[in-house]
C-alpha cells in the first residue's frame, strides 16, 4: 500500500489551472523529485501536502489518513523552504528546539534529540549561533534539522538548494540524501534543477503546465522519456523532425535508418531524439552525405571537461554533439563536419503537437 | 609627525552648530528656571521645589503616563495582528491602510477632537466623561500613522511568510506564531512605534483641552499662564520625565530576545 497518496489534485489560480489533475503515489521511506519548469505546479503540490494550501479537488492520504482538510500544524510535516526561514531571534539550538516545545516534550528529551539532530547535519559545534552568523549551507542545514525534530511523516522540500552556491548545492543534496536513507523518511523534493533530481531520488516526476508528464526512475527517464517535453527537459537532446518513409525516417532529404520506425505508419510525423554523447563527429570529406550523417559547420565549442559540447549547423538542424575534448581540438569552429547518427539507442515519438518551449528558470530570489 | 585628525573642521563645525541650536535654549531655560519668583534673582532651586510640591503636578502626570501607556498597549493591541493579517493574508489592502493612517496627520486636532466628540456624544459616562476612554479612544487614532508606518516597516523587514509558514508546519498555532516567532523579530519597530506614540501624548494639548481632561500638558500651560519663572522649571522637568519614559521603555524592550530584532530589522 503507497504510503503518501497524491489523488486526483486540482488547483487554479483564477483562470489559471497551477495543478490539473496530479496522482502520484510513493512507497514509504521512498526519495520522489517534482522536477520541471518555474510554474508548471511543483511548489502548488508541495504547499498542498504541507496544508498551506488547499485542493480544490483531490485527496491528499498520507498512511490511509485522509489529511487533505486538516490544518498545517496538525498535519506533522517537515518542510525546508527556497528562503532561509530560521526564526533569526532564535539560535540554531533553539530553531530545531521549537518544534519539539511545541509538542511539549520534556527538557532532557529536547536537548537530546536536539543535539543529535545537530550532529546528523554535522552542526554540532554552532547550536549557540543565531542565523546571522551561519552561512547560507549552514542555514538550510539547521532548517533540515529543524524540519526532522519533529519526526514528520512526510518531509518536504522547495528548493532547498536554490540560493546556495554550486558546490555547496552538489554537497548539501547529498548529504540531504544520505540523511534521507539513514532515517527512512519519505520524502518529496521541489526543484527545477534536473541534475539535482535524477542525483538525489528514487524517484522522479516531471511536470508540465499541471500536469504529470511522466515519473519513473532517474534511469528511466533519462534512457526513455515518454514525451518530448520530458525529453527535452531531462539532459540535452537533438531533436529532428521527420516523417516515416520506407526503410527510415526522411528528416529533410537525410536519411535517418534508426530503430522504432517498423510498425509505423508511412506519412506519420515522428520526432528523433538523439542524446549529444552518442553523435560520432568527423571532419566532412566533401563526399554524398551517407544515411543518418548531417554535414554542417562547427559554429561553437564548449568546454565541458573531459568532453567538448559541439554546436554544428546543419541544413534544417542544429545539431548538439559530445565529443572527446582531445578530438576537439581538431575540430576548431568553422570546420565542416559530418555528425553521425547511432542507428540503435535513439528514441522516437509520434509528434502529435509542437512541443512546448521551455522557457529560462529565472534566478531564485536571494533573501 | 602630524596629529591624527578624527574629525573635518566643517563637519565639527556643523556638530557646534546642531548642538547649539538644541543646547541654547535648554540651557536658557535652565537659567531663567533658576531665578528666583519673587525677586527675579539667580539663583535659587525654589522654582524646582514649588514644582513637585504641587500636587496638581504629580496628578496631571500620572494621568499623561497612564494614558501613553493605555494608548501604547491598545494600538499595539490592535495594530500588531491587524498589520501581521495584512501582510500575510491581504497585501493588496496594504495602500488602503496606509492611506487612512494618513488622514490623523491631514486632519487638524481641533477638526479631529470635534468630529469625536459629536460621534462619541451617546456613549455611556465611564468612556465619554473619563480620559481612559474618550481621550484614550482619541490617543489610538492619533498615533495610527505612527503605530502603523513603524510596524509596517518593521513587518517589512522580515519574511512574514516563510516565518509564519515554517512555524506552522512545526505545529505552532497562530498565537504562538505571532508571540515566538513575529512579535521578538518586530520588536524593534514596535519599541519605536511605542516612543513615537508616548511622546505624543505627552505632549498633546488641542484634544485634551476642548474635550476638558486635565492632562499634563494642560497643567504645563496653566502654569505657563501664570506662574513666571517656576514654568521654566516645570518645561525641564517634564523634558526629563518624558526623556526617563523612553528609556524605562527602551529598557523593558531590550530584554532577551530583543537581539533578534535588531538582527531583522537590520537586513
Amino acid at each position: 500500500m503507497p504510503y503518501l497518496e497524491l489523488q486526483n489534485l486540482h488547483r487554479d489560480f483564477g483562470t489559471v489551472k497551477a495543478l490539473d489533475g496530479i496522482e502520484i503515489q510513493l512507497g514509504e521511506g521512498e526519495f520522489l523529485s517534482l522536477l520541471g519548469p518555474s510554474g508548471c505546479g511543483k511548489t502548488t503540490a508541495l504547499r498542498l501536502v504541507a496544508g498551506f494550501d488547499r485542493p480544490d479537488e483531490g485527496r491528499i492520504v498520507v498512511d490511509g489518513k485522509d489529511l487533505t482538510n486538516v490544518a498545517p500544524n496538525k498535519r506533522d510535516m517537515g518542510m525546508v523552504f527556497q528562503a532561509y526561514s530560521l526564526f533569526p531571534n532564535m539560535t540554531a539550538r533553539q530553531n530545531v528546539e521549537y518544534g519539539l516545545r511545541i509538542r511539549g516534550r520534556d527538557k532532557a528529551d529536547r536537548r537530546k534529540r536536539v543535539a543529535d539532530l545537530l550532529e546528523l547535519v554535522g552542526l554540532g559545534h554552532a547550536g549557540d549561533r543565531y542565523p546571522h552568523q551561519l552561512s547560507g549551507g549552514m542555514q538550510q542545514r539547521v532548517a533540515l534539522a529543524r524540519a526532522l525534530a519533529i519526526e514528520p511523516r512526510v518531509l518536504l522540500l522547495d528548493e532547498p538548494l536554490s540560493a546556495l552556491d554550486a558546490k555547496v548545492r552538489v554537497q548539501l543534496r547529498e548529504e540531504i540524501r544520505r540523511i534521507q536513507l539513514e532515517l527512512g523518511i519519505t520524502t518529496l523534493y521541489v526543484t527545477h534543477d534536473q541534475e539535482e533530481a535524477l542525483s538525489v531520488s528514487d524517484h522522479v516526476a516531471v511536470m508540465y503546465g499541471g500536469r504529470i508528464e511522466q515519473m519513473g526512475s532517474p534511469a528511466e527517464m533519462y534512457s526513455a522519456p515518454a514525451t518530448p517535453f520530458v525529453a527535452e527537459f531531462i539532459g540535452t537532446m537533438n531533436r529532428l523532425e521527420g516523417t516515416i518513409v520506407d526503410g527510415g525516417v526522411d528528416h529533410g532529404g537525410t536519411m535517418l535508418r534508426v530503430d522504432g520506425t517498423e510498425g509505423r505508419p508511412k506519412g506519420q510525423r515522428v520526432l528523433v531524439l538523439v542524446r549529444p554523447e552518442t553523435v560520432e563527429v568527423a571532419p566532412a570529406n566533401g563526399g554524398a552525405a551517407a544515411a543518418n550523417t548531417l554535414v554542417g559547420d562547427v559554429v561553437t565549442q564548449t568546454f565541458l571537461g573531459p568532453v567538448t559540447r559541439l554546436k554544428i549547423m546543419a541544413p534544417g538542424v542544429d545539431v548538439i554533439a559530445d565529443v572527446p575534448t582531445q578530438q576537439a581540438l581538431a575540430l576548431p569552429v568553422g570546420t565542416r563536419v559530418a555528425a553521425a547518427l547511432p542507428a540503435q539507442g535513439v528514441r522516437m515519438l509520434e509528434l502529435k503537437h509542437d512541443v512546448p518551449e521551455i522557457a529560462e528558470e529565472p534566478a531564485p530570489a536571494g533573501r | 609627525m602630524k596629529p591624527r585628525r578624527f574629525m573635518a573642521p566643517s563637519a565639527f563645525l556643523w556638530l557646534v552648530l546642531g548642538a547649539a541650536y538644541f543646547l541654547i535654549p535648554l540651557v536658557a531655560t535652565l537659567l531663567f528656571s533658576l531665578k528666583s519668583n519673587t525677586t527675579g534673582k539667580c539663583c535659587t532651586a525654589a522654582n524646582y521645589g514649588w514644582v513637585v510640591h504641587n500636587g496638581d503636578f504629580w496628578h496631571t502626570l500620572k494621568i499623561s503616563i497612564l494614558l501613553a501607556l493605555e494608548t501604547i498597549v491598545i494600538s499595539l493591541l490592535l495594530f500588531v495582528p491587524t498589520i501581521y493579517w495584512v501582510h500575510l493574508r491581504v497585501p493588496r489592502l496594504r495602500p488602503v491602510i496606509a492611506f487612512l493612517a494618513l488622514i490623523p496627520f491631514v486632519v487638524p486636532p481641533i477638526v479631529m477632537v470635534v468630529g469625536l466628540l459629536k460621534v462619541f456624544k451617546g456613549t455611556p459616562d465611564w468612556f465619554y466623561a473619563k480620559p481612559w476612554g474618550f481621550l484614550a479612544a482619541a490617543y489610538v487614532i492619533l498615533a495610527f500613522p505612527y503605530m502603523f508606518f513603524s510596524l509596517d516597516a518593521g513587518f517589512r523587514s522580515i519574511d512574514v511568510h516563510t516565518l509564519t509558514e515554517a512555524s506552522q508546519s512545526l505545529g505552532a498555532r497562530w498565537t504562538t506564531t505571532l508571540f515566538k516567532v513575529i512579535l521578538p523579530n518586530i520588536r524593534a519597530a514596535a519599541l519605536a512605534a511605542s516612543f513615537l506614540t508616548l511622546a505624543i501624548v505627552m505632549g498633546e494639548y488641542t484634544i485634551a483641552n476642548l474635550s476638558a481632561f486635565h492632562t499634563f500638558p494642560i497643567f504645563i500651560q496653566y502654569v505657563n499662564e501664570t506662574q513666571g519663572f517656576p514654568a521654566g522649571a516645570l518645561t525641564l522637568l517634564s523634558f526629563g520625565i518624558t526623556w526617563a519614559a523612553m528609556l524605562s521603555l527602551l529598557v523593558v524592550g531590550r530584554t532577551r530576545g530583543a537581539r533578534g530584532a535588531v538582527i531583522a530589522g537590520a537586513r
